[in-house]
């Protein structure tokens, strides 16, 4: 590799890193959400968790990480799709929740898919579906380089205590 | 270079209210008449420090109000000025000033003016030799003081030398407390500034001559440059004229080119004027109602700052051998697992066995940073004792016993006000006036006595008086007026007792400002069975009674019993479990064809079927092929119908709410051995879920809404 094309990759780092934030991609059937990067805390496997009594069908329980308690959210059921059988593959991906305190909440999603690089100018507004569609928390939307469209997740407003009901 | 000093607030805030505490039990064990020099010394340094410390972060009215008690106290402690009741009192007053003050910068809030310059008004007319007796007028009390002052005032000339700024020092600091000790009159001169290109920044060029007015003693103008004598030259000599008011003239002059090293001076350097400004301004009749409310407890909801507590270095050295031992465990442990044989399984058990006696001696000793003497939470009594006995006119003697019992940090925040209110009663109700007491052929002045003392894994807090006891007549009656008992019931005396921590009960006639504000026993029962403990009163007509409070030594850690209902496990506080039986159904008794209801000897208990209230999918609805556990939450007995009991173990209680919100009938949670989290049943709140099955779906419904 030439100098000259060191520089010009650098650039392009460079470049992408100054003004771009980078999302966390997963999968749920064969639509792709994305997370701020800085939100996850950690990326961890299927394990028994605790139900709650008097619980949304959409909370599956609290989990025990590292000392701490912690609420597990199904995606799944929070979007009304169809359920899908929890196996030591499904994952779970543990946010870090902005609000009056700050708490930690993990969501089962199908699969983690991959970091992207995106953009602030290239997100567009959530159209709005009226009623019909419920998109109160997605904030925007993003085209990938392959095609696919990336939805942003509000993860605040998704798993505020409030929504957490 | 700028520090931000406001991260030193906190450690102030906390040293200041610590020192207004020792302040306080100090003045209150002074004997009037001969005081212990040593008690004024630990009082008068108290008082020096919160004085310096306000000064430094620029608490002006702090700093202000603690040097005029400083000056009286320093009077006292030379043997100038006598310690008399009246003047303990005073300085009680003022420390109750100061902590409100301190409370109000620390919340960033208003303090009541006109109360603190009304106490500093006393204070300096003490100081001046009045006697305060005129407190029916407070307004009458000038600042005026009519002793032939010793000094006119001093003429300071101040040369810091260039390194002062260097030092650490600043000038503006000193100014400002040369300001507090009466009427200063700056002149600055710049002469030595040099041109701007030449200015070193980190030095100081400036000079002041300085005019202070006022009766200071010439140690306290020599205190404030005590740290830069070294490095100044200081010239300081008595003002030999009265020149009240050409002095006036002069105004604080600052040249526009100052050195950027130096700050502002401040100007405004009178904020005692105006206070005693408003005072005037206000009607007696107020300020007199303004005396006589106590300190007005401010209900803002303060952002509470980060709580700290200190730790003898005893306990911090016990834990790091703990954790020595501990590692030596786990390198011995790691070594028999990486060459393990089946023969050396003796030794991995014998280092399982003492794995597990570390880590509990290890959290024994943590537990024990947390736990304080009680004694924190008994030092306020004599203050107050002294305070409410002086307003209602009843001699008492107050004894502490078991100061040193230690107990939790939290179960100590939380204990305060219910034993305030138990301390208040037995002053109020229990103890009669001298008169009384004599005629009763009792000593004059009654006992109150609190004691704490351990007693199997138990706290016991006991408050003894050897007052009136409680009157059983007036009781029943006043619970058959209220409609609490039948009038044809016949009652033992404990069970009449025990009416006083019913809802809606005061015996109270008329309402004083002691107690019978509303504020019933039944919160402090309320109060205590929410940290786990008990409280109970035993009394004797004429002779007093004894309060009993048990709390659990820690909130943190608490004995479950584990049970399982419809696949799920869940821990019941063993403390709330009465018993546990199998049942036959034969003996439920229905109620409106749904309630259910188990006679327990010789009373009904409603069973309340766990996977109802929590939803869940049962293995059996067959009341005999589950188990019946009689629990009591909030004064009520009721059955959960369980599928089974597992085990008992000692658990650490994780919050819910840290990560997800309060759940109806869950306390918190907990790890097991296995690492799954198991819920903690809140008894209390189960009873309500099962009144009020509504109150579970209302989340659900918000959601479907």
């Amino acid at each position: 590799m030439s100098e000259q094309q060191v520089n010009e990759a650098l650039d392009s780092i460079t470049s992408v890193d100054e003004n771009s934030e980078q999302y966390l991609t997963f999968l749920l059937g064969d639509e792709e959400y994305g997370v701020e990067i800085l939100r996850v805390q950690e990326i961890k496997g299927w394990d028994q968790v605790t139900s709650i009594p008097n619980s949304p069908h959409y909370l599956c329980g609290v989990l025990n990480l590292r000392g701490t308690i912690v609420p597990i959210v199904d995606l799944r059921l929070r979007f009304d799709m169809p359920p899908k059988e929890y196996t030591p593959t499904t994952v779970v991906v543990v946010l870090k929740v902005e609000g009056a305190t700050n708490r930690t909440v993990g969501i089962v999603v199908d699969g983690v898919s991959d970091a992207h690089n995106v953009i602030p100018e290239d997100i567009k507004p959530t159209p709005d579906f009226g009623s019909s569609v419920c998109t109160e928390f997605i904030s925007g939307l993003v085209t990938l380089e392959n095609d696919t469209m990336m939805m942003i997740l509000n993860v605040d407003r998704l798993l505020s205590v409030e929504a957490l009901g | 270079m700028s520090i931000d000093i406001s991260q030193f607030h906190d450690v102030f805030f906390e040293e200041s209210f610590e020192g207004l505490d020792a302040m306080e039990s100090g003045l209150l064990n002074l004997d009037i008449g001969a005081a212990d020099i040593d008690a004024i010394n630990t009082i008068f340094r108290a008082a020096h420090s919160i004085k310096g410390g306000a000064g430094t972060f620029g608490f002006m009215a702090v700093s202000e109000f603690t040097h005029v008690m400083e000056t009286m106290l320093d009077e006292t402690r030379n043997g100038e000025r006598e310690v008399t009741a009246e003047l303990t009192n005073l300085f009680l007053e003022s420390v109750d000033v100061l902590r409100e003050m301190l409370t109000a910068v620390q919340q960033k809030t208003d303090t009541d003016d006109v109360r603190i310059g009304n106490v500093r008004n006393k204070l300096e007319a003490m100081m001046a030799g009045e006697s305060i007796a005129v407190e029916a007028e407070p307004v009458a009390v000038e600042t005026e003081i009519i002793e032939e002052p010793k000094y006119q005032g001093w003429k300071i000339q101040f040369t810091p030398h260039a390194h002062l700024l260097q030092t650490g020092n600043d000038p503006v600091r000193m100014l400002r407390e040369l300001s507090s000790l009466g009427e200063l009159s700056t002149k600055m001169n710049d002469s030595k500034l040099p041109p701007f290109s030449d200015l070193e920044p980190e030095d100081s060029y400036l000079s002041w001559d300085l005019t202070l007015l006022g009766d200071i003693p010439e140690e306290d103008v020599v205190e404030i440059f005590e740290w830069v004598d070294e490095d100044c030259d200081l010239v300081i000599e008595p003002l030999a004229v009265k020149q009240t008011t050409q002095v006036e003239e002069k105004v604080v002059e600052l040249d526009k080119h100052e050195a950027p090293a130096t700050k502002t001076v401040v100007e405004d350097i009178t904020p005692a004027e105006q206070i005693s400004a408003v005072v005037e301004e206000v009607e007696p009749e107020v300020v007199a109602a303004a005396i006589d409310k106590p300190a007005p407890k401010s209900k803002v909801a303060a952002a509470p700052a980060a709580s700290s507590i200190r730790v003898g270095t005893d306990k911090v050295d016990s834990l790091i051998n703990l954790v020595g031992e501990l590692v030596i465990t786990q390198s011995m442990l790691s070594q028999i697992g990486d060459n393990f044989t089946p023969n050396m399984l003796p030794e991995l058990i014998d280092g399982l066995a003492q794995l597990e006696r570390n880590s509990r001696e290890m959290q024994e000793a943590i537990m024990r940073i947390r736990m304080l003497p009680i004694s924190f939470a008994f030092n306020r009594f004599p203050r107050l004792v002294h305070d409410m006995t002086e307003k209602m006119g009843k001699k008492v003697e107050l004894k502490l016993t078991g100061e040193q019992t230690e107990l939790d940090k939290t179960v100590m925040e939380k204990i305060g006000d219910p034993l305030v209110h138990l301390v208040r009663n037995s002053l109020d109700h229990g103890l009669e006036t001298p008169e009384v007491r004599l005629a009763a052929g009792k000593d004059e002045t009654g006992l109150l006595q609190l004691k704490a003392f351990h007693q199997g894994g138990n706290i016991v807090i006991e408050i003894h008086d050897d007052g009136a006891g409680l009157n059983e007549d007036k009781i029943l009656a006043k619970a058959i007026e209220k409609d609490l008992v039948d009038a044809n019931d016949e009652l033992s005396p404990e069970k009449i007792h025990d009416l006083i921590f019913l809802p809606g009960f005061s015996t109270a006639e008329y309402v004083t400002d002691v107690s019978g504000r509303g504020v019933g026993m039944d919160v402090v029962r309320k109060n205590i069975t929410s940290l786990g403990g008990s409280v109970e009163v035993v009394s004797k007509r004429g002779q007093g009674s004894v309060f009993t409070i048990r709390l659990p030594l820690t909130l943190a850690i608490m004995d479950g019993q584990t049970i399982r209902v419809a696949n799920e496990n869940y821990i019941i506080p063993l403390i709330s479990i009465i018993e546990t039986l199998e049942v036959n159904s034969s003996d439920i008794k229905q109620v409106s064809g749904k309630g259910e209801l188990y006679p327990l000897r010789d009373e009904y208990v409603p069973v309340i079927r766990m996977y109802d209230v929590f939803n869940l999918n049962p293995e059996t609805t067959d009341l005999e092929e589950g188990l019946l556990v009689i629990v009591e939450g909030d004064g009520q007995k009721v059955g959960l119908f369980i599928d089974d009991l597992l085990g008992q173990q000692q658990v650490v209680i994780k919050s819910l709410e840290t990560n997800y919100r309060k759940v109806l009938g869950v306390s918190g949670a907990t790890i097991l051995g296995d690492g799954t989290v198991a819920l903690i049943l809140d008894v209390p709140g189960l009873i309500t879920l099962y009144r009020e099955p509504s109150l579970a779906l209302v989340v659900n419904n918000d959601r479907a809404a």
